[in-house]
């Protein structure tokens, strides 16, 4: 493995003292987090420790109950589903919400990136589940954001299509360096795409891994999954 | 599109919707083999010509008084005479203006108030009850009020059918917007969309195939209330033609009429269809080369 990106100085997002609550049960409580340009950080954790909502308050799609984010523009978004819409062009979707002159042009730029450069005018209806994900990436891209936000966007494919798409992600971060913030449930997709992995446990961030300068792994397979409570040693026994 | 829907008694509006799946008849069974179809619509067509072929010859073998039912060939060739004469195109121009004026009026009504209500809980607070209400009294049980109103003019025929379009526009335009995935709301959200942007790019084109089920249905129910319109009272129009035939017992000319009528709705409901297909194309069921 290469090492893909640096973290810069410059801040994508900086988050201090977030706080999220639902009524009385607090989800995030006072955390904070730094993610540099380019650098990629992958977010673990149990279902319902508060990693999906940390996403969500950094897209501004939640309210926070305390605390700051900073983040310089418009965060971009890649969810679970791929979330095209159906009655539009593929280029049409990728240019959704894009500002400045030309869309049409800079959707058809993002998509040669993803590998659908000839497929412009089609639907939505004719794609599997990997282009229609890999359309939302190039949606996201296309907007040049500082931060980019993947909510699990593998989580529904297939394992090979799930390696491509991890190679073409990491790909397409070296080239537009965005700020990344992968929340995920799957210690592998994290050890092989982030140069940093969180670790989140009731509402702030439990532990944290940083992959050395020679870019190799962040952390062991078997040291995170003990993070996260799952016995490894039962294969051996 | 998934089954969420409002508070709005979403049972009665059933009658006024297609299938939840719309799966229109003009396209060919998944199960029928490819050869089969051809010969299938022959044989559809066999009975209906027999038919005809039938009452032809009843009527000219004087089993038939001419009075109850004349010949269909006397139907066509009243039908020439009518045409060469201007009279029957000029009538016809009358009632199709008619139902123009009253779609316009109605389906404006029902799309201004079903946006509203779909968009807000607030509105359908205000508005919904009512209208459902009004919805409930069979339209054509206020012809007598709406003549005292109107008289027996213009007003009362385009009034009439007015209100029978705007309730299936309005039901069809509340439900497809409350329909739209609120997953691709947040996203418009996320790519930083404007209000009027979010409702141009997401909100009218989800909403629009239920839309287009209301403007079909409705088109059905502009044309029901001006036959009745006419037939109550008009000076013009097709609904005149059959009342003033009546009074000279030209069975030939009422039949016409009626044959009129029924090609008409046909002419509609196709014109409807056609629209799906254009502004559909997208959608798997109506789109070209759609897979069903």
């Amino acid at each position: 493995m290469s090492p893909t990106s640096v973290t810069s100085s410059e801040s994508a997002v900086t988050v201090s003292g977030l706080t999220r609550a639902y009524g009385p049960r607090v989800v995030i409580d006072r955390l904070d987090l730094r993610i540099g340009r380019g650098e990629f950080v992958a977010l673990l954790g149990e279902s319902g420790c508060g990693k999906t909502t940390l996403l969500r308050a950094l897209a501004g799609l939640d309210p926070i109950q305390g605390g700051h984010i900073d983040a310089p523009g418009r965060p971009a978004v890649v969810f679970q589903e791929h979330r095209l819409l159906p009655w539009d062009t593929l280029w049409q979707n990728v240019s959704l919400g894009l500002p400045g002159a030309d869309p049409r042009k800079r959707a058809a730029a993002a998509l040669v990136e993803v590998g659908l450069g000839d497929r412009l005018d089609d639907w939505p209806r004719n794609l599997s589940g990997g282009q229609a994900q890999r359309v939302a990436l190039a949606r996201a891209l296309v907007q040049e954001p500082r931060l980019l936000l993947l909510d699990e966007p593998f989580a529904a494919l297939d394992a090979l299509t799930r390696i491509r798409m991890h190679v073409l992600v990491k790909e397409l971060v070296a080239r537009h360096q965005p700020g990344v913030l992968l929340v995920t449930h799957d210690v592998d997709e994290a050890i092989a795409l982030a140069d940093r992995i969180l670790v989140m446990r009731n509402g702030v961030i439990a532990s944290e891994h940083r992959a050395d300068t020679h870019g190799g792994p962040a952390a062991s397979r078997d040291q995170l999954l003990r993070e996260l409570g799952v016995a490894t040693n039962l294969q051996v026994a | 599109m998934d089954g969420r829907v409002s508070n709005v008694d979403y049972v009665i509006q059933q009658e006024y919707r297609a299938p939840t799946t719309p799966a229109p008849t003009r396209h060919t069974s998944a199960i029928a083999k490819p050869g089969v179809k051809p010969n299938l619509i022959v044989l559809s067509w066999i009975t209906p010509v027999v038919l005809i072929v039938v009452w032809e010859a009843l009527a000219q073998a004087g089993w038939l008084s001419p009075q109850v039912l004349p010949a269909p060939s006397k139907v066509l060739r009243t039908a020439w005479k009518l045409t060469l004469s201007g009279s029957l195109l000029n009538d016809l121009g009358v009632s199709l203006l008619r139902a123009a004026a009253g779609f316009a009026i109605g389906g404006s009504i029902g799309f201004i108030l079903g946006t509203l209500v779909g968009f807000s809980r607030i509105a359908e607070a205000l508005i919904d009850r009512s209208v459902q209400m009004i919805r409930a009294i069979p339209f054509l049980a206020l012809v007598p009020l709406v003549i005292v109103w109107f008289g027996v003019g213009e007003g009362q025929k385009i009034f009439l059918v007015s209100l029978g379009v705007a309730f299936p526009i309005y039901i069809n335009t509340t439900l497809g917007i409350r329909q739209i995935d609120p997953k691709l709301v947040e996203l418009g959200r996320v790519q930083g969309l404007s209000t009027l942007q979010l409702i141009r790019r997401i909100i009218l084109p989800g909403a629009l195939p239920s839309i287009l089920t209301g403007v079909r249905y409705s088109l059905a129910t502009a044309w029901l209330a001006l036959v009745v319109a006419e037939t109550v009272g008009a000076q013009s129009g097709l609904g005149f033609l059959a009342m003033d035939a009546r009074e000279f017992l030209r069975t030939d000319v009422i039949v016409l009429t009626i044959v009129i009528y029924a090609l008409i709705g046909v002419a509609a409901d196709s014109i409807a269809r056609l629209l799906e297909r254009k502004l559909l194309a997208w959608h798997p069921n109506y789109g070209k080369g759609a897979r069903s």
